[in-house]
């Protein structure tokens, strides 16, 4: 079976005042569909900027990937924002609208796709009942805590029902208690909706909590890949083990 | 205080000041809404980055700015007589006060747009909205208070050069504190239209400042 997402051989060279920056050195991996699929390593190994080239908010200078068996760059833009609609991301920072109350970020996905303004309110209480805020309707982001905006950007993401779920340091604002609770929301999505997961973090915890396949990566290069036991358990590469190490000691 | 001419010619002077301002103010942001925007996303950080057009801009808004309003002034009048029909009074500064205010409004509406948070674009971006949307709906609403802060600064400074503009006929009340107290030496008019100037701008500020505030969903 074609996997949800192929990267291939895919490079990001960044020019920057000083030089150039290779982020990105020619990566390859697929992630099969329903999968919890993490990536991990370091603060600047280059993560960020490999999920970002996953629905091309950053253009890989070099190689292809597939999402569903369809080449990325063969889009034309108008097919892009269509296909980013099935793409959702979550971020560190959470990203939501400050001068729009709950419900209304999380129709603005909804918007994007041309929802009517009655039917998106539905929608948006329907998805505020799935993460558990529908008494927060009405408040403004500044009014909520750390973990309520990141339920919110959860809710918001859902709303235009995506395939995939790119979340970058999704829970590194967050306290462990709060962690603990929006990784098991994105449990429940992942197997209430069948949406394919792929967690960026560089905490180690988040990975063995709730992935099942792992790739490590480590100044722009992946450098080894597997499910999450075997990783733990017997990293093969001196990078891994570093990481692992590093992290409990 | 005043006899009753005098009373009305600062009354019309007051409304002449309004009219020429509030009118100025709108055409200003006919042309430097747009501008800001083109700046704004043209800019290298922008969602459209193309440094061609971002430097034209840029270089025409710094040039329009540099130039004194008051030298501005004389120098579109054949501009300003070709429009109006006439380069006096308070319908023809208009012409002048726009091309000064337009530039300075488009370098502050660029201003407000760019401070709206990146990481907010972005998850507009991974969502699939397209540039409009995103200027629409991110920018100008997530930029709302900054922009009508930024308002209220133009209204005040297009009022003050509308002022400023009495030294060559321009209508309101800076031509009669003008004809008043430094031509015929009466200051206790000049006086009276100060009193109304600041009174004005403190009023315009004193609105704009409390829609901005109302406005504002930032703060919990
Ligand atoms: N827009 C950019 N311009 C220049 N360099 C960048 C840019 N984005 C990221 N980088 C560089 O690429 C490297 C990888 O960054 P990133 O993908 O953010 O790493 P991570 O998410 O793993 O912390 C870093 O060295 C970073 O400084
Ligand atoms: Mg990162």
């Amino acid at each position: 079976m074609e996997p949800i997402i192929r990267v291939e051989n895919i490079s990001k060279t960044f020019q920057a005042n000083n030089g150039q920056v290779e982020a990105v050195k020619n990566i390859s991996f697929s992630i099969e569909k329903g999968d919890i699929f993490g990536i991990i390593g370091l603060s600047g190994a280059g993560k960020s900027t490999l999920v970002r080239c996953l629905n091309l908010l950053e253009k890989q200078s070099e190689g292809n990937i597939y999402i569903d068996g369809k080449n990325l760059m063969k889009l034309s833009s108008k097919e892009l924002r269509k296909q980013r609609q099935d793409i959702g991301m979550i971020f560190q920072h959470f990203n939501l609208l400050m001068q729009r109350n709950v419900v209304d970020n999380i129709c603005f996905p909804l918007e994007i796709a041309g929802v009517g303004r009655k039917q998106a309110k539905k929608r948006a209480l329907e998805l505020l009942e799935t993460v558990g805020l529908t008494e927060k309707a009405r408040a403004y982001p500044a009014q909520l805590s750390g973990g309520q905006k990141q339920r919110v950007a959860i809710a918001r993401v859902l709303a235009n029902n995506p395939k995939i779920l790119l979340c970058d340091e999704a829970t590194s604002a967050l306290d462990p208690q709060t962690t603990k609770s929006i990784l098991n929301l994105l449990k429940e999505i992942n197997q209430k909706y069948g949406i394919t997961i792929v967690v960026i973090t560089h905490e180690m915890a988040v990975v063995r909590e709730i992935c099942s396949k792992v790739a490590v990566l480590d100044h722009g290069r992946l450098v080894e890949e597997g499910t999450v036991e075997a990783l733990f358990g017997a990293p093969k590469t001196e990078e891994a083990k570093q990481l692992i190490l590093n992290t409990y000691a | 205080m005043f006899d009753e001419t005098i009373r009305n010619m600062l009354i019309d002077g007051t409304w002449a000041t309004l009219y020429m301002t509030l009118v100025s103010s709108l055409f200003g942001y006919v042309v430097g809404l747009p501008l800001g925007i083109i700046l704004a996303i043209t800019d290298k950080e922008g969602i459209k980055p193309n440094a061609v057009i971002y430097k034209i801009l840029d270089f025409v808004v710094n040039l329009t700015r540099s130039i004194p309003f008051l030298i501005l002034l004389i120098m579109v009048m054949p501009l300003t007589k070709a429009i109006v029909g006439q380069s006096y009074g308070s319908t023809a500064t208009i012409v002048p006060l726009t091309i000064a205010a337009a530039p300075f409004i488009g370098r502050m509406v660029e201003s407000s747009l760019k401070e709206v948070d990146k990481g907010v674009i972005e998850a507009a971006q991974s969502m699939g909205a397209g540039t409009f949307t995103i200027i629409y709906k991110v920018l100008l609403g997530e930029a709302r208070t900054s922009l009508l802060v930024g308002v209220t600064i133009a209204v005040g400074t297009i009022l003050g050069y509308s002022a400023m503009s009495g030294v060559v006929g321009g209508g309101g009340l800076g031509d009669i504190a003008v004809r008043y107290g430094y031509y015929r030496y009466e200051t206790d008019i000049m006086f009276v239209t100060i009193i109304i100037l600041v009174v004005l701008v403190q009023i315009l500020q004193g609105i704009g400042m409390m829609l901005s505030k109302k406005l504002d969903r930032r703060r919990a």
